[in-house]
């Protein structure tokens, strides 16, 4: 095997055996969009009517219509959670050991992208049987058909995550990330409203919430559960994920990142 | 045969602040060579510059012949590392500790088990190999460290300060460990602040304020003097500086 798998491979089995020993992780990242689901969505549910638009062929509860956005949220606090244990490990010196490997430096962050990845979308799929347990379901093809959309979506928020991870110096800014860049990311997308509905109080947000890339990752996800092709969110996760990739490859690049480390 | 390490002419500097001054030295197989400086001499930065987490844009290093700007994955790979703050993974065992670094340098399956155990065996650790590096105690931590490092083979075996916060016993028990190593065969660079971690027969690099103010063999270094006295005299330390 070669040295790029195997080395792959080691790092993606550490990410899981990381997320398998912090059980508060697995559970607060499903009681979080469970209690959006079963408790804010119901309270909405009369306030907010959702009208037939695509990929849906008929009406919605909201319930239903919020079960992608929260697919999103799920990767997107993943993504912020191994961007925090990535500053962890710089200030506690475990980066150190993966940045020396004799490895191109992509090629071992894009290892750890992708474990982070995967591990987002187990608990995606762990969300998606409990809403079905709860009688929210979706078309049973759209569950399968979802992974390729999961897959990217997980890419682009963690190398967001990366990204940031890279410009963050120390553990305790990291509180300000939360603020300034998970709450707006949500609520200034398609997660929870459409974006006409949006348009309908502020043509602004709309506007803001349109180039918004966790709006393009829930659409993606959104219409992939239904089994429609979207080729625009498709094209403009890609392209952010791999402008946060590079981007985030820069600044972890010695000769330009130019991290001091005491 | 190359030089297991050939530092020239390096010079690195923090924005207007020099940190390291025209640096030149080199290690050969099977010696110890001691970097000796006090805090802020460079040591931790030349200790990044040689495992690439910092670059510098002056001077050459070499490691087993292969230039860290033109192939540091190469030079990399020729190296083992301990720094100076652990880099380990409380909640696995000391084996997958060994394993996870050995997979990062490409190796698995039999080769990987092969290797740590030898290296374990190196170190006197193999009974510990499957408790939770948790429940070791800072010696035996950082004989892990040194252990890990050794997996792959390497050239020289690079160690920032691997000391710090020990105790007397196993500050002596790993100095003694890392001098027989050398004896072995395998080059050793050894940055310390702490004079008694250095025999009369290894070579001794004094950094101070960023320069090297000296290089040669300990005991020619001090003479008939104790060395600590020799160095708080060079670096100026007596005089409270």
């Amino acid at each position: 095997m070669s040295a790029y798998l195997v080395a792959f491979q080691a790092i993606a089995r550490r990410e899981l055996h990381r997320f398998v020993a912090q059980r508060g992780r697995f559970l607060s990242a499903l009681v979080r969009p469970l209690v959006w689901l079963l408790i804010f969505a119901a309270g909405f549910r009369a306030a907010l009517g959702v009208s037939i638009i695509p990929p849906y062929q008929t009406y919605i509860t909201y319930e239903v219509y919020i079960v992608p956005g929260l697919c999103g949220m799920i990767l997107l606090f993943n993504g912020m959670q191994s961007s925090l244990a990535l500053v962890y490990d710089r200030e506690m010196g475990a980066m150190r050991l993966l940045l020396t490997a004799p490895l191109p430096r992509w090629w071992l962050l894009f290892a750890k992208l992708a474990a982070g990845a995967g591990v987002g979308i187990l608990q995606v799929y762990a969300f998606l049987a409990i809403a079905a347990v709860f009688g929210i379901t979706l078309p049973a093809l759209g569950y399968l058909l979802a992974l390729p959309a999961l897959a990217l979506a997980g890419l682009m928020l963690g190398a967001m995550g990366l990204l940031i991870s890279s410009t963050v110096r120390q553990l305790e800014n990291f509180a300000g990330v939360m603020n300034f860049v998970i709450f707006p990311m949500f609520f200034l997308s398609s997660a929870l409203y459409p974006l006409w509905k949006m348009a309908e109080s502020s043509e602004w947000l709309r506007d803001i919430s349109a180039v918004n890339p966790f709006t393009h990752a829930v659409e993606l996800i959104r219409f992939s559960l239904y089994l429609t092709a979207a080729p625009s969110p498709a094209l403009y996760t890609t392209l952010y994920a791999a402008g946060f990739f590079v981007l985030a490859l820069a600044g972890y690049n010695p000769a330009i990142g130019l991290r001091r480390e005491a | 045969m190359n030089p297991a390490l050939a530092i020239e002419g390096l010079t690195y500097a923090y924005g207007p602040k020099v940190a390291l001054r025209d640096v030149t030295f080199a290690v050969e197989a099977g010696q110890f060579c001691a970097l000796l400086g006090p805090n802020g001499a460079g040591k931790s930065t030349l200790f990044s510059l040689l495992v690439r987490l910092l670059v510098a844009r002056q001077g050459r290093i070499g490691v087993a012949g292969h230039d860290m700007a033109r192939a540091p994955r190469a030079a990399l790979a020729a190296m083992g590392v301990v720094f100076q703050r652990p880099t380990l993974d409380l909640d696995m065992t000391v084996l997958g500790n060994m394993r996870y670094f050995a997979a990062l340098h490409g190796l698995s399956g039999r080769t990987a088990q092969q290797r740590i155990e030898a290296a374990l065996e190196q170190l006197e650790m193999a009974e510990r190999a499957d408790e939770l590096v948790r429940a070791l105690n800072g010696g035996h931590r950082r004989r892990m460290e040194i252990a890990r490092a050794l997996i792959h083979a390497p050239r020289i075996l690079l160690l920032d300060e691997p000391t710090v916060g020990l105790d007397a016993q196993s500050r002596r028990a790993i100095t003694a460990h890392v001098h027989r190593l050398a004896d072995d065969g395998v080059a050793v660079l050894w940055a310390t602040h702490l004079v008694d971690e250095i025999a009369p027969e290894d070579a001794v690099v004094v950094l101070h304020q960023g320069e090297v103010l000296a290089r040669q063999l300990a005991g020619e270094l001090s003479g008939a003097r104790p060395l600590a006295d020799v160095f708080l005299e060079m670096t100026g330390a007596g005089q409270g500086a």
